[in-house]
């Protein structure tokens, strides 16, 4: 999916802060995110690697400065375009945040029907998303009869679920053990392979060295150092 | 729209406590405001039946000239209120008085002159309405030149009417507190459904899901609790009424109960009647609307971001 503008950065951020009542949580971020991209940002619990993902899918609005999503400007986004923004973003979280009610099939539904997929569509692109995280046998499985990977894996089928150009992971290994955050690694690399933007905000370092990529480093809502790390051969 | 409404019937069957108290009390306010509704226009109607045959008789002095009545009668039919002014001469008055008196006619015959006074029969508009106003026409009328006395309608039914009016506007503010209890009952179960649906709510704000995607069934299905409410409300009404005015007889296995069936009303030709089909529709509508009014606002509240 191409929506970039003229600069070839797909996100782009001039002086952002994000400010809560009593503390500044972004402190003057300045950050192009290009097309194609795998960036991690990283940085210690309460750095704002969680808000500035929230600033990027208008989850919070930034309390000062801009920011540029496929060129245009997040300030000057209505409230009936809010949707339509959010679904060039696919985002991954930690708790994985999958509706305990609804079957796999229909938490991924959702996402589809939300986003306009046609009816007759709808069951061949779940049971598409969930073949490619390797999912496709629990389509009538709960949530909560499923392990922390599988979940996460499902939560990956639904961030793709809507085609977005930009993935947005929030921690999305950090609850899980080390073959089934391989696993969500891969499939992350896989997604970017394919041609999306990846953003995977983390404090899990070994995975960062073991992958490689452009690394941002968030320490107290300043933006410390971006970064390219090489693969770990 | 379909896929809405299959959405609204889920979430109506997934919560059926809190659906089911809320379609009881739409229905329960339908049911006091459709009586209230059902008393007044039946009212209103036997107070027309009573009123249609009152008017105010100005009868005039003596030896008044012709001009001079035209001159009057012009100057009752231009005061406000007024809806037609006849005149009845003091010889058709005597000629009514004959015919009235039919045994005693010869009574009329022995007369040396015409005792009766011309006058006009006057017919207001706002008899129903408020009973001052025409009290005040009459007194208006009473204080014209040459006019000498005034006489219009019974004492009792002035009093019966301002007391109707008085029911009038307890009617009404009882509707108003029924809308408001109704809306806030709605409002809340709408509420608590979305409290207990807040993460699916949030998912679907975060994957790019259109407020209409999100709010649409929870419209739906207010609506569906107003038509619901509203048709059981109008249904126990139609109910109620069949038992009281006694046409209704209910025949369950062979046990027969029969209400009441030679209540009538005290007025000769006088029909009571069950709300219009146009009514009925009206408080469809209203109950639906209540039904949204309640969504709304909760909807507002909670999905402030």
């Amino acid at each position: 999916m191409k929506f970039n503008d003229d600069s070839g950065f797909i996100i782009r951020m001039f002086h952002v802060y994000k400010r809560y009542a009593s503390k500044n949580a972004l402190i003057d971020i300045n950050l192009d995110i290009s097309e194609n991209e795998f960036l991690f940002i990283t940085g210690p619990t309460g750095a704002g690697k969680t808000t500035l993902l929230k600033l990027l899918y208008l989850g919070e609005p930034a309390s000062e400065g801009q920011i540029l999503v496929g060129g245009r400007s997040l300030s000057r986004i209505s409230r009936r375009q809010i949707p339509f923004l959010r679904r060039k973003f696919g985002v991954i979280f930690q708790n994985y945040k999958l509706i305990p009610t609804k079957n796999i099939f229909d938490n991924i539904a959702l996402v589809a029907e939300a986003v306009g997929t046609k009816k007759r569509l709808i069951q061949k692109k779940v049971k598409s998303v969930l073949r490619a995280v390797g999912m496709e046998e629990k389509l009538k499985a709960f949530p909560p009869g499923l392990s922390g990977g599988e979940q996460q894996r499902v939560a990956v089928a639904r961030a793709i679920a809507g085609n977005p150009g930009i993935i947005l992971a929030d921690e999305p290994t950090g609850s899980l053990d080390a073959e089934s955050a391989r696993i969500i690694f891969d499939l992350l690399k896989g997604l970017h392979t394919r041609g999306a933007t990846v953003i995977i905000a983390t404090h899990d370092t070994e995975l960062i060295r073991r992958t490689g990529g452009r690394v941002v480093l968030l320490e107290q809502g300043r933006l410390k150092m971006s970064t390219i790390i090489p693969k770990l051969s | 729209m379909l896929r809405f409404f299959k959405r609204a019937i889920q979430d109506i069957l997934a919560n059926r406590f809190l659906n089911t108290v809320t379609i009881i009390s739409i229905a329960l306010s339908v049911l006091i405001i459709g009586a209230f509704a059902l008393f007044f226009i039946n009212a209103n109607a036997v107070i027309n039946f009573w009123t249609k045959g009152i008017r105010i008789m100005a009868y005039l002095e003596p030896d008044i000239p012709d001009e001079k009545i035209s001159e009057i009668k012009q100057k009752i039919q231009r005061t406000e209120g007024v809806r037609d002014v006849r005149f009845i001469s003091k010889e058709d008055a005597l000629e009514l008085l004959r015919i009235q008196m039919k045994e005693q006619a010869s009574l009329i015959d022995n007369l040396n002159e015409n005792p009766l006074p011309n006058a006009f029969e006057i017919h207001g508009r706002t008899v129903i309405r408020n009973w001052e106003k025409f009290e005040a026409l009459a007194q208006q009328i009473q204080s014209l030149p040459s006019v000498a006395e005034v006489e219009y309608g019974q004492k009792w039914l002035g009093k019966f009417i301002n007391i109707f009016n008085l029911f009038r506007l307890t009617g009404y503010a009882m509707s108003c507190l029924f809308f408001m209890a109704t809306v806030f009952f709605v409002a809340n179960t709408i509420r608590l459904v979305l409290y207990s649906r807040h993460e699916e709510i949030e998912i679907m704000r975060l994957v790019g899901a259109s407020e209409s995607f999100i709010k649409d069934p929870f419209y739906i299905q207010s609506l569906i609790q107003g038509s619901v409410g509203g048709m059981i409300g109008l249904g126990v009404l139609f109910i109620g009424f069949k038992f009281v005015i006694g046409d209704w007889i209910v025949d369950i296995w062979g046990w027969k109960l029969e209400m009441n069936p030679n209540f009538g009303f005290p007025i000769s030709d006088f029909q009571i009647r069950f709300l219009s089909p146009e009514i009925c529709i009206g408080i469809l509508a209203g109950s639906m609307f209540v039904g949204w009014v309640g969504c709304h606002l909760s909807l507002r509240q909670f999905l402030k971001l």
